[in-house]
């Protein structure tokens, strides 16, 4: 995996189509350089991991996949993002792009709406009005989010005041009220307790047959439970990315990625 | 997973514009278009005011005497002067007492409201201020000629009661409600984990007050305070009562005045249109306009340096 050209990485690309292609990606803030020159491809039904500390970039990352820089004058985006094929720096309707990708942010934002509301927001947005339907997908998604069981008798009170670690369920059951092709995870766990963290990450597993996951983690094991190929990023620079169990056993491309993974960084 | 027995939401074809984004561009252009004639309306303002002082301006007009000069005799049988000096003394030092008053008053009430106060306490007091907020101004102006009047005459022993002291006090009680208002808006939009973070650290209300939640509405009240000047400058009726209405440079709080506004809405009726009085009194107009422009610039500056800063 150190060379591009692998064998692992030859196969990876020619058994799967690539959901994601990323060709020199530069993201700045102003005069601020947030993510320098990334390149990478990320295949359809594969869960993505991305790791490395504070200040990488990771969530920069995330945000120019959704076109987040549209409506911040600040964040320049340079480069060139593919999504299932189309250039979506020239996509014309940036609002259907972006119902196709769910996005878990790290703070659990609970909209102010009722919990069933929460989750039937995206598919009312995009038309579903049956109220039969609507049901079975609010109950659909917040089964795999691990929180119908906590919920199922109040649906009906205020998405905002449910415990922390309740709202960033909703979040995603939210994101995956969309039914995205593509699901993107910002340290999701980040306000959930382990046991039910490891029911959301047993959902994931199962999520990637029908979509494509990248998931943003501070913490490295769950990149190595989850993730098929990881991505360290530092400082803004992809240092290394590969199957993730080499990034922790095999060959690194640099040093670095392998004292962050182990802890000795710094 | 079982997914066959839910029809997934359709995804949207992002190459294809559908109605949810024509609806978006619609209201987009709307809401721009209702920007855009606020500013039209403003300019539009401003350009028929600029047109009746016009004559008066490429004429006769002098801009020292008009800004340096005291005098303002515009009826006067052997020459005319139009120096606005001693309005524009008025004006500010009325404005700059009601703001002495006002601010400390609808700051205090505001936290109060915001930050200690609960449940029926708050409600009522709400409700008082708005409905002080609904006082007319002729009304504040009537309580400054007969009563404010013979009260200051008596407490300080002076010979008249109208003066910026009685229109001061005045302008800034009818100032004060809205201002309040404004300022608790502020600070309830002020996010309780900000408070919540500080109380963590071991911080008193005093100090959570005052070192995170007017920090962090910092923007809220300064739009207060500058509405409150605002109305200063732009009050007219309660003034003109409450002032005595006479022509002076302010040498004490005690002394008689005549504002920028009450000098137009005096004399405005009684000139012919066109005439050098009437396009002096349009010159005012635009005075104002210009003095407002630049309190609200400076305003401006000093949020940007904030925010920096
Ligand atoms: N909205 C913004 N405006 C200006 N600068 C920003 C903005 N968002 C991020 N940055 C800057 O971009 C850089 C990268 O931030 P980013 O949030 O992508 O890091 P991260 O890898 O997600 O870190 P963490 O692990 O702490 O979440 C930082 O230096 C940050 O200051
Ligand atoms: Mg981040």
């Amino acid at each position: 995996m150190v060379t591009p050209d692998s064998q692992v990485e030859v196969m990876a690309s020619t058994a799967t189509p690539i959901k994601l292609g990323v060709k020199n990606l530069s993201i700045k803030y102003g005069q601020e350089a947030a993510l320098d020159n990334i390149s990478l491809d990320i295949h359809e039904h594969e869960i993505f991991g991305i790791i490395g500390p504070a200040n990488a970039g990771k969530t920069s990352f995330l945000k120019a996949i959704n076109r987040m820089d549209l409506f911040n004058p600040e964040m320049q985006v340079d480069g060139l993002i593919e999504f299932s094929g189309h250039d979506i720096s020239k996509v014309r309707n940036v609002y259907g792009l972006r119902s196709r990708i769910g996005v878990v942010f790290p703070l659990p934002v609970g909209l102010p709406l009722s919990v069933y509301d929460n989750v039937a927001l995206a598919p009312r947005l995009s038309g579903e009005n049956n109220k039969a339907e609507l049901n079975v997908i609010v109950e659909r998604c917040l089964r795999r989010a691990a929180l119908w069981d906590e919920v199922k008798d109040r649906l009906d009170s205020l998405g905002s005041l449910l415990s922390g670690g309740q709202q960033q369920r909703l979040t995603i059951a939210r994101a995956l009220s969309q039914e995205p092709e593509l699901l993107m995870l910002d340290e999701f766990s980040i306000a959930v307790d382990p046991v039910t963290t490891m029911r959301i990450e047993d959902v994931l597993k199962e999520l990637k047959q029908e979509m494509t996951i990248i998931l943003v983690t501070n913490l490295v094991q769950q990149a190595r439970r989850l993730a098929d190929r990881t991505a360290f990023f530092l400082d803004g620079k992809c240092l290394d990315i590969g199957i993730t169990e080499d990034l922790f056993t095999g060959e690194v491309s640099d040093p670095r990625t392998r004292d962050y993974v182990e802890g000795r960084f710094g | 997973m079982n997914k066959q027995h839910s029809q997934p939401p359709r995804a949207v074809d992002f190459d294809r514009l559908n109605r949810a984004w024509y609806i978006d561009k619609a209201v987009q252009l709307l809401v721009f278009v209702g920007g855009i004639s606020a500013v039209i309306f403003i300019i539009g303002i401003f350009v028929f005011i600029t047109k009746e002082g016009l004559g008066f301006i490429i004429g006769d007009f002098s801009f020292t005497e008009f800004f340096f000069s005291q005098n303002w005799r515009p009826t006067s049988e052997k020459q005319t002067t139009y120096g606005i000096l001693a309005l524009i003394a008025g004006t500010a030092s009325v404005t700059g007492l009601a703001m002495l008053i006002a601010i400390p008053f609808s700051l205090g009430t505001a936290i109060y409201i915001a930050e200690f106060a609960t449940g029926k306490t708050r409600e009522y007091l709400k409700i008082t201020v708005e409905l002080l907020a609904a006082i007319p101004s002729v009304v504040w102006g009537f309580i400054g000629l007969t009563m404010m009047n013979p009260l200051i005459i008596d407490l300080f022993d002076v010979p008249v009661g109208l003066s910026v002291l009685n229109a001061g006090i005045i302008l800034g009680l009818m100032a004060a409600p809205i201002m309040t208002s404004i300022a608790e808006d502020a600070l309830k939009a002020v996010p309780d984990r900000y408070r919540e973070a500080a109380e963590a650290l071991g911080a008193t209300r005093w100090q959570v007050i005052f070192k995170v939640v007017l920090p962090a509405a910092k923007n809220g009240l300064l739009g207060a305070v500058l509405l409150g000047v605002g109305r200063g400058f732009g009050e007219t009726m309660a003034v003109l009562m409450a002032t005595g209405h006479s022509i002076n440079i302010p040498g004490s709080i005690f002394d008689s005045v005549r504002a920028l506004t009450a000098t137009i809405a005096a004399e405005l009726g009684e000139t012919a249109v066109g005439s050098q009085h009437y396009q002096a009194l349009f010159t005012i107009g635009i005075s104002l306009f210009v003095i407002t422009f630049i309190i609200n610039l400076i305003a401006d500056l000093i949020i940007r340096d904030v925010r920096k800063g």
